[in-house]
């Protein structure tokens, strides 16, 4: 480990050099993570265009004022992180700390609002599989709406968990006084990371919740 | 000695036209294989390094060149693919006086059913020259329909209608095989087909002893034993829309939409009937899966085939 | 360049010796050495499979091993080969070694990460391994649904969760690979001015970071649908199951281009430094190499031309997959007019590459018939596409992984491998390779099916012949493991540039300190400027 971290790490001839490279390498990440996520949405897309009539009728079965909800406070979310990246740019130490921690915490609430919502839907059996029960009218078809609401929201929430480990690995460090306005690469990166996370839910929310309701 | 077939057999019209592109490329092929196998040899040879001071030539890098050996590649394709695309186009569209064969594949067999109402297992008999349309679909996992000898190859997909065809044109027995790989008993989906003269096709459609009930008439039966004739009534008064003069023709959906009423629009209409509803007629229809299997559904599909428009009048269903 | 003798320089290899040193490095050098192990271990297992396979074809009723193991063998066989050796070879064995050195860089930008791709790949080999070990898995490298998701009865999950894993391996060795590429340059090495090896190494990265991806999220939804019966491939559920060959190809097909594009790197760096020249075409070479991983991404759907995806789709893929085969052909023809006048000695390195421009060049020849429709129909899943992807995998790529090895083996060890035994190694796999895969095209056009663990006996006479091939073929890849574990030992020692070559590598002592350079490199001219002799031919 390096002692100080206005140093570069070895083999990068400045800091600069080094900053470059790591918000490149996040950048690359993140369009891995596009594409990660853009087969899913193919699959969503395809099914919808060949089952309009189910996906509708299931979308109906969501609940709205949670979906909303949650992007609210993902939104907010996104502000406080943006907060985070330029308390760190400017140094302004406690800050950092505070809105890192409003970050955690919005993203712990918008997480136990997904699971009051998987919860529902256990109860209401619409979770795919031997227990999945709905209208005859459109069986199968609806249960493919949910195989994708659950694998996106799933995958989506993942990366949440993720994003909240990450966020409270910066505040540990963030209270042992690692960063200043010469070094906060780690909070830059982790928050184009929550940024991206929070994209993924703008296109989710209106993909999954919102098709027949215009 | 043990046999040595370099070529295979070639029975049918598509197989002719295939094997004249297959020599074209195989031209092309040769021709720019030997060329570069020559250069490479005759360049490593010839300018071998003699003495450890050697030094190479410089020589020019003409753009002429750089453009000569992207263009005609590309010139080439472009023929090749024309010409593929042209081959794929026929291969694609079944002349319409075909005889339809309905093909289930399941691990691991093939059924035949033919429109007079004989079925086979992993025999196919077909008469020289006469054009046939296969209409196949799967019962489990992906199958793939092969005939080396008539170059014509098609995935039997589950849960959707595929179409190939082909004309033989020389009598014999050749390999049929599963290409698609599907499970412990792949290699053993491998059948025969028999072209025959039309004379002998027809004494063989006529044999065994048991009478054989046409496809159409099959999926008739099938149909009324279901109970689809309480409904889909020839007059239109029933709870269904009338199936006379159905097939290919647009369907009105509920939702406004308007569908085609083709094979895989049947099917889907008997398993999941409230996916498509017909504008004017309430969502009442049961699911029948489960009920009836694939060879069923191609039954019955030839029967709503055969429901012409003109027979309203005196129409029996 | 005067360098003190081996043993009494601090060089990578002997600043320490201790087992942890070598598994907690994070000098990009070791880490190549911790793939080299890895990769040759598994080529050696899915050559064991190979052989199993080859043996059981030696009669038609397939006498050998039942049609179950056959299944297992066979998907075994694809998927190391595929996903744990031909994808990661040349990228992270010599790409590994190569990159930092060649843009004159102490290491990747990401050392760490590094060695966390090494560790992930191992992880992804383990969980593969294992599956093959409890029960194996049967559904062809391809896992096309809804056989994976529905009826196989093997360890498919275990199996997708290997691959999913070794795909993460790829993703960041491929993130590490561009950003070093674009950051850590040497002053005065501008783009064109990287050797074609970075070049190539940068086309396959893209190929990483964007197809990977969605390989990940279809194994995902195989096993999603595999664990829970939800319905999202299988028609009796509900879903198309050719979705699933979509989403499959559109990252499979690219990852063809990921196996021979690092190949076309190599062949790239061997024949100017054999032939004493410049490259021809420096710039038309590079840019194909783009051209390939740019369009690569869009010819997916022509391994569906009779899946039933519509005509129209069809052509278009087509049409596409003729215009991705002419940057290939650029490459072969530039690197044949490479050799016009120079000086050409016919070293290891040398006979590779050369073999390497007929194999390919029949390899990718024969990709023409499966690109055009009216054919495919026929030759499609026969052996024909077998031979066909051999050529290029193991004719194009497997040959210049061989001869960058054996290139660069005096850089890598410090120690020369012999010359003669490499030579004849070489023509042995040449002489075993054609003999094992060029019947197979004509099995092919005859109908033989792939996937078969029996067949009509008309095509033994064929198969004996192949199989044969393959022994020979398997003496060839036998004897370079030897000789070049003892060359380590008894190797004569290697100066720095013993090939007389330009790149900023053979300018550092071999083998190379742990920091790469004693002095940062500073690049004035273009790569492979070769001192060349202006005048009337002799």
């Amino acid at each position: 480990m390096r002692e100080r971290t206005d140093l570069p790490a070895h083999q990068f001839e400045d800091v600069d050099q080094q900053h470059e490279a790591s918000r490149l390498g996040m950048w690359i990440f993140l369009a891995t993570e596009i594409l990660f996520f853009g087969g899913m949405f193919t699959g969503y897309a395809l099914y919808r265009s060949l089952y309009p009539a189910a996906f509708a009728d299931a979308s109906r079965t969501l609940e709205i004022v949670l979906g909303a909800t949650n992007t609210m406070v993902l939104i907010g979310s996104s502000l406080t992180m943006a907060m985070a990246v330029h308390a760190a740019q400017v140094g302004r130490r406690k800050a950092l700390t505070g809105f890192l921690l409003a970050t955690i915490g919005l993203g712990l609430a918008f997480l136990a609002i997904k699971g009051i919502e998987y919860a529902h839907k256990f109860e209401h059996h619409l979770v795919p599989g031997s227990a999945f029960i709905y209208t005859d009218r459109f069986g199968p078809q609806a249960q493919l709406f949910f195989s994708f609401y659950f694998v996106m929201t799933g995958m989506h929430a993942l990366h949440m968990v993720i994003g909240v480990c990450l966020l409270a690995a910066l505040v540990a460090k963030s209270l042992r006084n690692r960063f200043s306005s010469a070094y906060y690469t780690p909070v830059e990166l982790i928050g184009l990371y929550w940024h991206f996370v929070d994209i993924i839910w703008i296109f989710l929310f209106p993909l999954l919740y919102l098709i027949d309701r215009h | 000695m043990p046999e040595l077939p370099l070529f295979p057999p070639q029975a049918s019209t598509y197989a002719a036209r295939e094997d004249a592109l297959f020599f074209f490329l195989l031209l092309v092929s040769a021709f720019f294989a030997a060329l570069i196998f020559f250069l490479v040899i005759f360049f490593a040879v010839r300018y071998r390094r003699r003495s450890p001071t050697e030094r190479a030539r410089v020589i020019r890098e003409p753009l002429a060149l750089e453009l000569a050996w992207t263009l005609i590649p590309l010139g080439i394709n472009v023929i090749a693919f024309v010409w593929g695309a042209q081959l794929f186009f026929f291969a694609a569209r079944p002349p319409a006086a075909s005889i339809e064969i309905a093909v289930v594949g399941k691990q691991w067999m093939w059924k035949f059913q033919h429109p007079e109402g004989r079925s086979e297992i992993n025999e196919l008999h077909v008469p020289e020259g006469r054009p046939i349309k296969l209409t196949m679909t799967s019962q489990d996992a992906i199958h793939s329909l092969f005939v080396p000898a008539f170059r014509i190859k098609k995935d039997a997909v589950p849960g959707r209608y595929t179409v190939a065809w082909f004309e033989a044109t020389r009598t014999g027995d050749y390999h049929l095989f599963c290409t698609q790989y599907c499970g412990a008993l792949h290699a053993h989906m491998i059948g025969r087909v028999t072209v025959m003269n039309p004379v002998a096709y027809q004494q063989w459609l006529g044999g065994p002893a048991v009478p054989a009930v046409p496809m159409a008439e099959a999926g008739r039966l099938l149909f009324q034993q279901r109970g689809c004739i309480t409904c889909h009534r020839p007059d239109g008064k029933g709870l269904g829309p009338s199936l006379l003069g159905v097939f290919g023709q647009p369907v009105h959906l509920q939702d406004g939409r308007i569908v085609k009423a083709d094979e895989s629009y049947i099917r889907e209409s008997v398993l999941l009937p409230q996916a498509k509803i017909v504008a004017g007629y309430p969502p009442v229809m049961p699911s029948f899966k489960g009920q009836i299997g694939e060879e069923g559904l191609l039954q019955i599909i030839a029967y709503i085939k055969s429901l012409k428009r003109e027979e309203k009048g005196e129409a029996k269903p | 360049m005067n360098v003190p003798p081996l043993q009494q320089r601090a060089h990578y290899l002997n600043i320490d010796y201790r087992i942890r040193s070598w598994l907690f490095t994070t000098d990009h050098k070791r880490i190549a050495w911790l793939y080299l192990a890895s990769i040759t271990t598994l080529f050696f297992v899915g050559a064991a499979f190979a052989v199993a396979i080859r043996l059981n074809l030696l009669t038609p009723q397939g006498d050998l091993i039942q049609a179950e193991t056959y299944n297992k063998m066979f998907t075994m066989h694809g998927l190391i080969m595929i996903f744990f050796f031909l994808i990661p070879s040349i990228p992270a064995v010599l790409g590994n070694f190569l990159i930092p050195m060649m843009i004159g860089a102490r290491d990747v930008a990401f050392p760490r990460l590094n060695l966390a791709s090494w560790y992930i790949f191992t992880l992804g080999a383990l969980f593969t391994v294992t599956a093959a070990a409890v029960g194996g898995v049967d559904t062809g490298w391809t896992f096309y649904t809804p056989y994976s998701t529905t009826y196989s009865m093997t360890n498919v999950v275990l199996t997708v969760i290997g691959i999913f894993v070794v795909g993460f391996s790829s993703i960041l060795t491929g993130l590490n690979f561009m950003v070093t590429i674009h950051k850590m340059r040497a002053p005065g090495l501008t783009w064109f001015r990287l050797p074609l090896f970075i070049w190539s190494l940068y086309a396959s990265s893209v190929i990483f970071v964007l197809g990977t991806p969605v390989l990940a999220i279809s194994l995902v939804l195989v096993a999603v649908e595999r664990l829970f019966r939800i319905g999202i491939f299988d028609p009796a559920l509900g879903g198309d199951p050719l979705l699933f060959q979509h989403l499959f190809w559109f990252y499979s097909h690219p990852a063809v281009y990921v196996m021979i594009l690092p190949g076309m790197g190599v062949v790239s760096e061997l024949i100017p430094c054999f032939s004493k020249k410049r490259i021809f075409g420096y710039h038309y070479v590079a840019f194909s190499s783009l051209a390939i991983a740019v369009i690569g991404f869009f010819v997916w759907g022509h391994h569906m031309f009779v899946s039933g995806q519509s005509v129209y789709a069809g052509m278009a893929f087509s049409a596409l997959s003729f215009l991705v085969a002419v940057p290939s052909a650029i490459k072969v023809f530039n690197w044949t007019a490479t050799l016009y006048k120079g000086s050409i000695s016919h070293e290891t390195p040398m006979l590779y590459a050369l073999g390497f421009i007929g194999l390919f060049t029949i390899g990718g020849l024969t990709g023409l018939f499966l690109a055009t429709m009216g054919v495919d129909i026929h030759v499609h899943d026969t052996y024909f596409v077998i031979a066909h992807f051999h050529y290029i995998m193991v004719g194009g790529a497997v040959m210049a992984y061989l001869g960058g090895i054996h290139f660069w083996w005096p850089k890598i060890t410090g120690r020369m491998y012999p010359e003669a035994w490499a030579r004849l190694a070489a023509l042995i796999v040449f002489v075993g390779f054609n003999l094992t895969f060029f019947p197979q095209f004509i099995l092919g056009y005859l109908g033989m099916p792939r996937r078969y663990h029996m067949y009509p006996p008309e095509f033994q006479a064929l198969n004996v012949l192949s199989t044969a091939g393959a022994s020979i073929l398997g003496v060839g890849y036998v004897l370079p493991l030897i000789y070049l574990i003892w060359s380590l030992r008894y190797g004569a020692i290697a100066d720095a540039n013993p090939w007389d070559a330009t790149g900023l590598e053979w300018q550092t002592p071999s083998p190379p300190p742990t920091e790469n350079f004693e002095h940062p490199p500073v690049v004035t001219e273009e790569p492979y400027a070769y001192p060349t002799w202006e005048g009337e031919d002799a």
